[in-house]
C-alpha cells in the first residue's frame, strides 16, 4: 500500500509550546482518513505541515515520496472554509481557473449550480453552508490527489453538514485520479459513515490509527463477576479495567468475540473506542492499535 | 433499485450494514436474480458515505454469491439466499407465535424472551449435540 503522507518522528514547537511530538504515521493511498482529537492536540498542525504551510521543527513530513508542496496536487480548506467576501461566486471561479493549472470548469460550475449557489452573490452574503459547498467546489474542481480539510462541518448545522458530505463523498467517488482525503473532526458519527481509516491524537502525540473497519472489528467491552485482567484468555489484550465491589469492565483487543457464559463481551462502538485511546494519559507506543505494520 | 440508509449508532460496521440490507431485501423479495444494485457512486453520493465502503459491501455480497459485477454496466443480484422469502414460512411464524403466547403466559417480557431467543440460537441444538 502506498502512502499518501508519511511521517517520522514528526516534531513541531511553537515556542515553549510542543505541538507535535514523536509522530510517526502515514496516510495510505485512495483512503479517507478522519483526524480526531481534543482541541489542542495538533490536528491543525499535523494539516498545515502537510500542505507545505508549516515546516517541521524536527523529524520528517514526506507527501507523494517527498517534502510538501506540490501545491497543485494538494487541495486544502482551513477551518471555518474562508473565502473572499468581497468577491461572488462567479470571480472565485475565475479565479480558481487562473491560479490552477488542472482546473476542471464543467466540475467547479456544475458544483456550484447542485449547491444551489448564485454566481452573482457576494461570498460575504453567504450562509456558512453555502460558503462551506464553494470552498469545496473550489478545492474539488483543482482536481486534487490530496484534499486535506480542516473541521470543515464544524459550523454548520445537521442539513448543511450532510450537503456538504455528500458533495465530498461524490468527489471522492468520481476522483480521476484517486483521491486521498484527509479531514478532521470531532463529529464521530460523520467520520464513521465517511471515512476508513482513523488517526486519532492527543496530546500532541498519535495515540491510535488504522483502518476503522480492523478497529471496531477488534476492540470489545466485556462486562464480567469481579476478577483481575490476567486471568483472561490469552489473546485478550487489556487496554483499560475498572472494577467495582463485584464487577469488572474492561476494554479489551482480540481478533473475536469470545462466547462465555459468566461474561457479556460487546464491540464496542467508535464513539468509545476514540475516548477511551484519547483518554488514556501517554499510552505507551505500542498500546496504539496500529494495524498498518509498523516501520 | 432498492435505497440503502446508514444508522450510526447501531454498532454495526457501516458495510455490513448495507451487506445486511441487500440480504434483508433479498429475504424480503424487494430484490430478485437479475436486478442490478445502485451504482457505488451514486450510493456514495446519497447516502454520504464513503464509496470504498460501498465497494466492500458488494464484494462481500460477491464472496456470499449472491451478486456478481459486469465491468462497465453495474453489479447484479445473481443468486439467492438458499431459504426460501420471509413470506413464504407462514407455518413457522405461527408456530413461532403461538410459542410467543407460551412464553408472555409463562410470565416471560420481551427483554427475556429476546435473551432467550438469542441464547438458544447460538447454543447447539439436540440433533449437533
Amino acid at each position: 500500500m502506498t502512502a499518501i503522507v508519511e511521517t517520522r518522528a514528526l516534531h513541531k514547537r511553537y515556542g515553549r509550546r510542543q505541538a507535535l511530538t514523536d509522530c510517526t504515521l502515514s496516510v495510505p493511498a485512495g483512503r479517507v482518513v478522519g483526524l480526531v482529537g481534543p482541541n489542542g492536540a495538533g490536528k491543525s498542525t499535523l494539516l498545515q505541515l502537510a500542505c507545505g504551510l508549516l515546516t517541521p521543527t524536527s523529524g520528517s513530513i514526506e507527501v507523494f515520496g517527498a517534502p510538501p508542496g506540490q501545491l497543485a496536487r494538494v487541495g486544502f480548506v482551513a477551518q471555518d472554509t474562508p473565502v473572499y467576501a468581497a468577491l461572488s461566486v462567479a470571480d472565485h471561479l475565475r479565479l480558481g481557473a487562473r491560479l490552477n493549472p488542472r482546473w476542471d470548469a464543467a466540475l467547479a460550475e456544475r458544483r456550484v449550480r447542485q449547491a444551489g449557489l448564485d454566481p452573482a452573490q457576494k461570498a460575504g452574503r453567504l450562509s456558512g453552508g453555502q460558503r462551506a459547498q464553494l470552498a469545496l467546489a473550489l478545492a474539488v474542481a483543482k482536481r486534487p490527489e490530496l484534499l486535506l480539510l480542516d473541521e470543515p462541518v464544524a459550523a454548520l448545522d445537521p442539513l448543511a453538514r450532510r450537503a456538504f458530505l455528500q458533495g465530498l463523498m461524490e468527489f471522492v467517488a468520481e476522483a480521476e485520479p484517486q483521491a486521498t482525503v484527509v479531514l478532521s473532526s470531532h463529529l464521530l458519527s460523520d467520520l464513521e459513515r465517511v471515512c476508513d481509516h482513523l488517526v486519532v491524537l492527543a496530546d500532541s502525540r498519535v495515540r491510535a490509527q488504522g483502518g476503522i473497519d480492523d478497529l471496531l472489528a477488534t476492540h470489545f467491552r466485556l462486562t464480567t463477576a469481579r476478577r483481575a485482567a490476567d486471568t483472561l484468555p490469552a489473546g485478550m489484550r487489556v487496554l483499560h479495567a475498572e472494577h467495582t465491589e463485584r464487577q469488572s469492565t474492561f476494554t479489551v483487543r482480540a481478533e473475536a468475540a469470545v462466547e462465555d457464559p459468566s461474561w457479556v463481551m460487546e464491540p464496542l462502538g467508535l464513539e468509545d473506542l476514540v475516548l477511551h485511546h484519547m483518554s488514556t494519559p501517554s499510552a505507551p507506543t505500542d498500546l496504539s492499535p496500529a494495524l498498518e505494520p509498523q516501520r | 433499485m432498492i435505497e440503502f440508509h446508514i444508522e450510526p449508532r447501531s454498532g454495526v460496521a457501516p458495510y455490513l450494514q448495507l451487506v445486511h440490507q441487500v440480504r434483508q431485501a433479498l429475504r424480503l423479495g424487494l430484490l430478485s436474480e437479475g436486478d442490478r444494485l445502485p451504482k457505488v457512486k451514486e450510493v456514495a453520493a446519497k447516502v454520504a458515505i464513503n464509496p470504498n465502503t460501498v465497494l466492500k459491501a458488494y464484494r462481500q455480497l460477491e464472496n456470499e454469491g449472491l451478486v456478481s459485477p459486469k465491468p462497465g454496466v453495474g453489479t447484479f443480484v445473481s443468486g439467492t439466499l438458499g431459504a426460501p422469502a420471509v413470506s413464504e414460512h407462514e407455518p413457522l411464524r405461527r408456530e413461532l407465535s403461538r410459542w410467543l403466547t407460551t412464553a408472555r403466559a409463562a410470565g416471560l417480557d420481551e427483554e427475556s424472551i429476546e435473551a432467550l431467543f438469542r441464547q438458544t440460537v447460538r447454543s447447539p441444538t439436540e440433533e449437533e449435540r
